[in-house]
C-alpha cells in the first residue's frame, strides 16, 4: 500500500483507531468489490496517488478537516519552521517560542473544523501564533507591571542617525547563528506593539488591512508603526553592519 | 524635497503607496542625496534580512516535541 493511500484509510495511525467517521471505502473493498465507476469516483474523492508533499494546500486542508491526520501533519511540516521563526522573533526567547509553536498547531488541530478557508491556512496559523505570542508578552509584562503598549505614539518623529552604508552581503559573510542573534536582538529592542506590526507586515507579508484586523488597529496606525519599526530596526542593524 | 520630508516617504515608497508625482520627486532626491539613498537601501536590506528564510533553522528537538504533542492530541481525540 502506498503512503498516500494509507493516509486516507488510516488517518490517525498513531492512535490505532478505526472509528474516525470516514465515509469512503476501506482498501479491501476498493480492490475486491467495487465497480469501475465507483472506483473512479473513489479515486476522485480521496484516493489520489499524488504524494502528500505534492498536494496543494487547499486539498490538504480539506482532507485534514475531514480527519486525515497525515494531511494535517504535512501542513504542519510545511509551516512549522516559519511559525517558530515568527514566535521566536516575537517573544524573544526559545522557551516561549516553543510554547507558542506547540499551542498554535494544537489549537489549529482542535479548531480545524471551524476553519472556513476564507483565508490562506498559513494566514490563519499566523493569526493564532501572534495572539499566543502577544498573550505571553502581556503576561510577562503584567508580572513585571509593565504595559505592552508602552512608549508608542503613532505620530512620533523618527530621525535616522546612522548614514554609513553596510558591508556588502552581510547574510553571506556572517555566520548564520551570528546573523540570527543580531536579528533577534534588534527585534527585541522594539516595543512589542511595533515588533508585531513589523513581523506581520514585512516578514509574514500580511496586508495592511489583515495586520490591522489581527491587531485591532486602524490601517493608519499600522502604517505609522511600520514606519517607526522599520526605521528603528535599520538603526539597530546599522550599528552592527556598517562599514568601518 | 528636503531630507526630513524624504525620510517620511521612504516607508510608503517601499509599500508602493506613493503617487507617481511624489515618487518621482523622491527618486530625484535619492539620486542626489547619498545619505537618504543609504537610508533607503539599508531599510530595504533590513526587510530582506528578516524575510530570508534561509537564515533560519527549526531545531530538531523542538520539531520532535511538536510532533509528539500533536500525536498525543490526535490519540486523545480518537479515544474519546
Amino acid at each position: 500500500m502506498n503512503e498516500s493511500f494509507r493516509a486516507e484509510i488510516a488517518p490517525c495511525a498513531v492512535a490505532g483507531s478505526s472509528t474516525m467517521g470516514y465515509t469512503f471505502m476501506p482498501a479491501l473493498e476498493v480492490g475486491l468489490g467495487m465497480t469501475a465507476p465507483l472506483l473512479l469516483q473513489a479515486n476522485r474523492m480521496s484516493l489520489s496517488p499524488q504524494k502528500l508533499s505534492e498536494k496543494p494546500e487547499s486539498l490538504l486542508v480539506t482532507e485534514a478537516k475531514s480527519g486525515n491526520y497525515e494531511a494535517f501533519e504535512e501542513l504542519v511540516s510545511r509551516y512549522e519552521k516559519k511559525i517558530y521563526r515568527l514566535a521566536l522573533r516575537l517573544t524573544g526567547n526559545n522557551e516561549d517560542a516553543e510554547d507558542v509553536l506547540q499551542e498554535t498547531f494544537l489549537k489549529a488541530y482542535e479548531h480545524l473544523p471551524d476553519f472556513r478557508q476564507d483565508s490562506l491556512f498559513y494566514t490563519w496559523l499566523v493569526r493564532i501564533a501572534v495572539n499566543e505570542g502577544l498573550m505571553r508578552l502581556r503576561k510577562l509584562r503584567s508580572d513585571k507591571s509593565e504595559p505592552l503598549e508602552d512608549k508608542v505614539s503613532d505620530d512620533g518623529q523618527v530621525t535616522p542617525r546612522e548614514f554609513r552604508d553596510w558591508k556588502p552581503n552581510p547574510e553571506e559573510t556572517m555566520q548564520q547563528k551570528e546573523m540570527e542573534d543580531l536579528l533577534l536582538k534588534a527585534a527585541q529592542a522594539l516595543p512589542p506593539s511595533l515588533r508585531a506590526v513589523f513581523l506581520l507586515r514585512d516578514m509574514e507579508e500580511l496586508s495592511t488591512e489583515e495586520t490591522a484586523n489581527l491587531l485591532g488597529l486602524t490601517t493608519g496606525a499600522v502604517k505609522a508603526r511600520l514606519f517607526r519599526a522599520r526605521m528603528q530596526l535599520r538603526e539597530e542593524l546599522s550599528q552592527a553592519l556598517k562599514q568601518e | 524635497m528636503n531630507c526630513r520630508e524624504a525620510f517620511k516617504e521612504i516607508s510608503k515608497y517601499l509599500d508602493g503607496d506613493l503617487k507617481a508625482e511624489l515618487k518621482q520627486i523622491l527618486d530625484t532626491h535619492l539620486g542626489k542625496c547619498p545619505h537618504c539613498k543609504i537610508v533607503f537601501d539599508t531599510t530595504q536590506k533590513t526587510i530582506a534580512l528578516y524575510c530570508d528564510g534561509k537564515l533560519f533553522t527549526l531545531p530538531a528537538d523542538v520539531r520532535d516535541r511538536l510532533h509528539q504533542a500533536l500525536k498525543r492530541k490526535c490519540a486523545e481525540r480518537s479515544s474519546m
